[in-house]
């Protein structure tokens, strides 16, 4: 794989994972450095969304073997909290409701939290109003939002743009975003991918889950790979992801089959 | 290598910074000894210096009391040992420096002083506490009243029960025990024998309180029980809002505290009453705490009258009270919003009873139940409708959220209709805090002792917007301490 010289944000090595005892991933290895955009392509279970819960900490899932590193750091040995205060961001792709906690205090507790690590001041309320309402705006979010709930009655659409919109006030170095642009219609697609195209640059790095081509077209990857069956099967760059539009992903199956046969 | 050190108080091994109101104020004190009989109210009707009607009201009381044959009720879903009513002291007063009850706030024993400051209650006037007149009540007495002259001026009486016994007899005759008569049950009828000070107040007609008016409830002695014994009256057409709140020091045997709160609403008039009770609540294996077993009823006695309950209860050992509304008046209006929260071993039986009599009469019940630790929570509700409340309405929403797997909710809610008018709503929900909750918080970089504070911060929302500006801070802080150790 390329990027040789540029610092790897994120070495996964023999990734077994899973949820109750039944192995989901197989056998990761993946390297994203900083500055790349990765987009995890596959069918409907073949563990993506796992993949990214292991990364972020979700305690249902259970780490069988193998190794993950962030930024030289063992990942797996930190509680999640931890994880996204050192820089790991995942943007959910079902984000739950909080009933009666505000999305302003929502906010403001995660800010403050994440700054505090980095060893930044406190924002005053003012700076606080200031950041979060540009953020909003640049997700096409109403400040009213700020006095709900967090994801109550938010809809499907808003759900997704807001966890975008978290991403860019959060400003992390490493983003999961896991199948953020399903059940979107093209304008929020288009703002979801405007949002992710601001937030990459030269010390960020992307691990996109998708199971459709379609958001490739507004965020462009890097690399592509293709997991089936708890494994990477194959990866590419962009063209990649166009034979998969075109072929499906039937033709990798069998040649993963086939491999493992041999 | 020795274990690490942490601040533990000698006397009962937990830690300090887990009841941060534990200490004990060093004042001498006036007690009177152990145990209850007529010379002990005769005593404690002398000390106050007491008309004779006063006495032999109390003496009634008493009579009535060890008729009841000193067993406590039974009902409740409490569980503890019987209580020795001979082990109680039930007189004590703190000494002014020459030895006698302090007069004005200048007598009051500095350390006394010191003391409120340190619980947040300052009783300098200058240190006013964003404008709320306070009325202090340690032990058996009530030990200062600020703000009486600017509240004298628009004729509010806002003074120790004591004093309104000696001042405005004609108020005091009318209403005492008007609400909750002796009676009344076990406690209230202990309470009306021995209750030694309290908070008076009576706002005239057409008057809108301009402060806040605060009780802070203090238990210091002991062996000291606190009987105090609140009395409320709104004239017509007047509001007040009043304020309640209550600490004890850390020890290691459990206290009683019988209180009885009676609120009186004439027409037009709306009493707000808001209650913040954080008496010790035992150690984590459920040694010492405070026995809370209170009586706090209403009466909308005029048209258009409202009276509204809010309460949050995350003190005591056991909390055993449901304070309520007698709906006479037609159109009157009455609201219980509570949250309980239970940790440790602590035991809460608590809800509330709306009678409704008038016409049009509506109420609202509130109830978030909160379990964590081995706490044992009980919502308990009467909504009576009698055949004359035609067109009353009720909503009842009551919530219970459980941490852990040790611990209990109860919902016991009574529904008595008599009349086929009535429209009755009736919600309620149980649920634990979700694992995805507390994931999606902690993957915004927010601890998980945050995450669940904020959690269970907003599961109380619908209850805590109720609550005085004043409150607001110290619940947020009194609910953090109340949920420590509840994570991992």
């Amino acid at each position: 794989m390329s990027g040789d010289g540029k610092e790897p944000v994120l070495v996964l090595r023999g990734l077994r994972a899973g949820v109750g005892g039944v192995e989901i991933l197989k056998g990761v290895d993946l390297t994203l450095h900083l500055g790349e955009v990765h987009a995890i392509m596959g069918p409907n279970g073949s563990g993506k969304s796992t993949l990214v819960n292991v990364l972020a900490g979700k305690p249902d899932y259970e780490v069988y073997a193998g190794e993950v590193y962030y930024r030289g750091r063992d990942l797996l040995s930190l509680p999640p909290d931890e994880r996204a205060r050192e820089g790991v961001f995942l943007a959910f792709q079902y984000p739950v409701e909080l009933p009666g906690v505000r999305l302003r205090e929502f906010l403001r507790a995660a800010l403050d939290a994440v700054r505090e690590h980095r060893g930044l001041e406190k924002l005053s309320v003012r700076d606080f109003n200031r950041l979060v309402q540009e953020k909003l705006r640049e997700m096409g979010m109403d400040a009213e939002f700020l006095k709900r709930n967090v994801n109550e009655g938010f809809s499907g659409g808003e759900k997704k743009r807001h966890e975008i919109m978290q991403l860019l006030l959060l400003d992390p170095t490493l983003a999961l975003l896991d199948e953020t642009d399903s059940g979107l219609d093209i304008d929020a697609l288009k703002l979801v991918a405007q949002g992710i195209n601001r937030f990459r640059g030269p010390e960020k790095a992307v691990l996109l889950v998708t199971h459709y081509q379609r958001i490739l077209n507004y965020v462009q990857p890097d690399f592509v790979h293709v997991l089936i069956d708890g494994r990477i099967v194959a990866s590419g760059g962009r063209e990649l992801a166009q034979e998969l539009e075109a072929k499906g992903y039937e033709w990798l199956r069998q040649a993963a089959e086939a491999g493992r046969r041999e | 290598m020795p274990p690490a050190r942490k601040v533990i108080s000698r006397q009962t091994g937990i830690e300090e910074k887990e009841y941060k109101w534990g200490f004990v104020i060093p004042v001498p004190a006036d007690v009177a000894p152990k145990g209850l009989n007529e010379d002990i109210i005769r005593l404690i009707s002398r000390k106050k210096e007491e008309p004779d009607w006063m006495l032999q009201w109390r003496l009634r009381a008493y009579r009535y009391w060890s008729s009841l044959g000193y067993v406590e009720p039974k009902w409740a879903k409490i569980h503890h040992p019987p209580i020795d009513f001979q082990d109680i002291v039930y007189y004590a007063a703190p000494l002014s420096r020459d030895g006698d009850r302090p007069k004005t706030l200048d007598d009051i024993d500095p350390e006394l002083k010191r003391a409120f400051d340190k619980l947040g209650i300052p009783l300098e006037e200058q240190k006013r506490l964003a404008g709320v007149a306070v009325d202090a009540v340690l032990d058996s007495v009530s030990v200062a009243t600020t703000f009486q002259k600017r509240l004298e001026e628009l004729g509010i009486i806002f003074c120790p029960i004591s004093e309104a016994i000696q001042k405005h007899p004609e108020l005091v005759r009318k209403y005492l025990g008007s609400v909750v008569p002796y009676t009344d049950n076990f406690y209230a009828a202990l309470n009306s024998a021995v209750f030694s000070d309290g908070t008076f107040v009576y706002v005239p007609p057409g008057v809108r309180c301009p402060m806040d008016l605060m009780t802070y409830f203090r238990i210091n002695e002991a062996e000291a029980g606190q009987f105090e014994r609140t009395l409320i009256i709104a004239d017509r057409g007047s509001y007040v809002s009043y304020l309640e709140g209550c600490t004890a020091p850390i020890r290691k045997k459990h206290q009683l505290h019988a209180a009885v709160v009676e609120l009186i609403a004439l027409d037009d008039a709306e009493i707000k009453y808001s209650t913040l009770q954080n008496w010790y609540p035992g150690d984590r294996e459920g040694r010492g705490g405070v026995y809370n077993f209170v009586t706090k009823r209403g009466i909308c006695l005029g048209r258009n009258s409202k009276i509204s309950w809010t309460q949050v209860e995350t003190g005591s050992a056991i909390t055993w009270k449901y304070p309520s509304v007698i709906l006479r008046g037609d159109n009157s209006v009455g609201e219980f919003y509570s949250v309980a929260l239970v940790n440790n071993y602590q035991q809460a039986d608590t809800g509330t009873k709306m009678i409704h009599m008038g016409r049009n009469t509506r109420s609202t019940i509130v109830a978030k139940g909160i379990s964590a630790g081995h706490g044992q929570n009980t919502y308990r509700g009467l909504v009576k409708i009698m055949p004359t409340a035609d067109g009353a309405r009720n909503f009842t929403r009551c919530d219970s959220l459980l941490i852990g797997s040790k611990c209990a909710a109860h919902t016991v809610p009574y529904l008595e209709v008599r009349n086929p008018t009535a429209r009755i709503e009736h919600e309620a929900t149980t649920s634990k805090i979700s694992d995805e909750q507390l994931f999606y918080l902690m993957s915004r970089g927010i601890s998980e002792e945050e995450a669940q504070y904020m959690i269970v911060h907003g599961f109380c929302r619908g209850v805590f917007q109720e609550l005085p500006f004043e409150f607001a801070m110290e619940v947020s802080q009194l609910l953090r301490v109340s949920l420590e150790g509840t994570v991992g």
